[in-house]
């Protein structure tokens, strides 16, 4: 079983959902984001986030998987500030639905003035609500701008346990976990993280606060990036509890805090979900145990994201 | 039956589930709605209700299933939650007699709810005051691609039958059947049973039977009263050519038909036609499991 704590689904097919649910991806959680292009009304942003809590959390549930997001404005757009001022107003709207295990995701693109404000007023309104919170960290100038999102939620007095710093690589590992946060990896081509080099991080750091995430979107990724590193750790002898935390039991715990996404969700769902939002995962009927598969299925020819 | 009155036996409902001292916290948001509260006062007790209550089924005995069809006729909770019923209350309780203010704020809570909020507040239709103002938000669930949403419109709730002009009511029966639901639990079937829903309806026979794809035998339900002869001779088709169960509700359709020719074919068919006329088996046991 694993927990996919970073995918765009709303930009992913059907197929992808179907891999996902045969490699054993019981969960996946959906960060708000800009959507490739900058909105420009406010009015889009609430259908966005009402498309994340509402239509694709059935669509997930009609390939048995349980769908999750966060809600928050992106480092991107907070440099539109009449944007960013009307987002604010709404986000207390949403930050309550069920389903949302975070303010998420937040941070810095540029280090703007406008990403620092927005940035700030968000993690205020996590401590306000208790949520956890996903830190996007930047692709440019990644490891200041990783250092700036830390020091900034400690000066906002987050708890560590309760932020995940998204997107690390080999630069910036040490520091978040030295300060207590969560430290994520999204498992990307070309740009991020390949699942061999994290393969290394989980051998040079071990498990504890540690996880992985496909961070699919509208690009180039994979959605089976988690099961795939998985099987990549299992044939380097990675100890299967070690894999089942960096895979599963991590994001579950940290995204858990916010009393939203709890493994029984799919293990032995409320009745009321299973008649109506909750389909296509006849595994799981009459309170059976899932039955997936270890090795994820198709997968084998492809294990390798560089 | 006054909203007091339903938000009452919604209320008893909500405290004989809930945790003690969720009971409480669900009581004081009431109370505090009731008496004029803020639109933030709202958002926050719908946003907490199934943190606080949780979602688990409300488990209606017959009693009480009764009771509610008493306070309000059509109305079917049989497979609410607690959560629901909460929900449901707060809104009820934020109407101080102004319409225009009513229907604002619930379209308001519509256009930016969760899946499980909209869920619960189409199934709310037939309680809301003022039903003469939701028609068109009715629809608009009608028309969504979540079934789960379409179906807490369509299935178990009286608002449709009671509101929905003759196009909007035959859209919904023909989606009903195009996104694979059920139509029995859709109140109301046979009293709206109209010419054009069983011209739409055959025309659709017709097409799954031309893709090679199997045709609901529930389809039938709203074809037989007003079966014209191409409708008839469609049924006579089920009838030669059907499997069992489509055999069954043909036959049931054509006894709800009064044409002579429906009579002649159901000749051609005594044991069906014994049965059928027996109401056995009934239309909800022919619907697939």
């Amino acid at each position: 079983m694993f927990v996919d704590s970073h995918t765009h689904m709303i930009s992913r097919t059907t197929d992808d959902y179907e891999r996902m649910a045969a490699a054993g991806v019981m969960a996946c959680i959906e960060p708000a984001f800009w959507l490739g292009q900058p909105r420009t009304h406010v009015g889009t942003y609430i259908d966005y986030l009402s498309m994340i809590c509402g239509f694709e959390r059935f669509r997930a549930g009609q390939f048995g998987l349980r769908h999750y997001c966060t809600v928050g404005l992106n480092s991107k757009e907070a440099n539109n500030e009449e944007l960013a001022d009307a987002v604010m107003e709404i986000l207390p709207r949403y930050a309550l639905k069920e389903g949302v295990v975070a303010i998420g995701e937040i941070g810095y693109d540029e280090q703007t003035a406008l990403e620092d404000k927005y940035y700030r007023l968000q993690l205020e309104l996590a401590k306000e609500l208790a949520l956890p919170v996903m830190v996007h960290t930047p692709h440019r100038d990644k490891r200041q701008g990783t250092l700036r999102s830390m020091a900034v939620a400690l000066e906002h007095k987050l708890d560590p346990s309760w932020v995940v710093i998204d997107h690390n690589n080999e630069e910036t590992v040490r520091d978040v976990l030295d300060r207590g946060f969560w430290a994520a990896f999204s498992i990307y081509p070309f740009t991020k993280m390949g699942n061999e080099r994290m393969v290394d991080i989980v051998k040079t750091y071990g498990a504890e606060r540690i996880f992985c995430d496909s961070a699919c979107d509208w690009g180039v990724s994979d959605p089976l990036a988690v099961p795939k590193t998985a099987e990549l750790m299992r044939r380097a002898q990675i100890a299967e509890d070690v894999i089942r935390k960096v895979t599963y039991d991590n994001p579950l715990a940290a995204y858990g805090k916010s009393g939203q996404i709890n493994e029984q969700d799919w293990l032995n769902p409320p009745s009321i979900d299973q008649r109506t939002l909750y389909m296509g995962n006849s595994v799981l009927r009459g309170g059976q145990a899932p039955r997936i598969d270890e090795v994820p299925r198709g997968v084998d020819d492809n294990l390798h994201i560089a | 039956m006054t909203n007091a009155a339903l938000i009452d036996l919604l209320s008893t409902w909500v405290i004989r589930k809930a945790p003690t001292d969720a009971a409480c916290w669900f009581e004081q948001q009431a109370t505090k709605l009731r008496s004029g509260a803020t639109d933030k006062d709202l958002y926050l007790a719908l946003g907490y209700a199934i943190r606080r209550l949780g979602k688990s089924d409300l488990g209606l005995s017959p009693d009480e299933l009764a009771a509610a069809r008493t306070a309000r006729p059509g109305w079917d909770p049989g497979d609410w939650s607690i959560d629901q019923a909460a929900r449901l209350v707060f809104i009820l309780a934020t109407d101080d007699g102004d319409a225009a203010r009513f229907k604002a704020r619930l379209e308001q809570l519509f256009r930016t709810a969760d899946i499980g909020e909209l869920i619960t507040f189409y199934r709310g239709l037939p309680l809301y005051p003022y039903p003469e103002l939701h028609i068109a938000r009715a629809r608009e669930g009608a028309r969504s691609a979540m079934q789960p949403i379409f179906e807490a419109v369509a299935h178990r709730n009286p608002y449709p039958l009671e509101r929905f002009d003759e196009n909007a009511w035959n859209h919904m029966v023909l989606k009903a059947l195009f996104v694979g639901s059920k139509l029995h639990p859709i109140q109301g079937l046979d009293a709206r049973a109209n010419p054009s829903l069983m011209r739409m309806l055959c025309d659709y026979a017709h097409e799954r039977w031309a893709a090679s794809r199997p045709v609901s035998p529930e389809l039938w339900r709203c074809v037989g009263p007003h079966a014209d002869h191409a409708a008839i001779d469609d049924l006579a088709r089920v009838l030669a050519a059907g499997g069992a169960v489509d055999r069954q509700a043909a036959a049931l359709a054509l006894t709800a038909c009064s044409a002579p020719a429906a009579r002649e074919l159901l000749a051609r068919v005594p044991e069906l036609a014994r049965a059928a006329a027996a109401g056995s088996p009934g239309w909800a046991a022919l619907a697939a499991p």
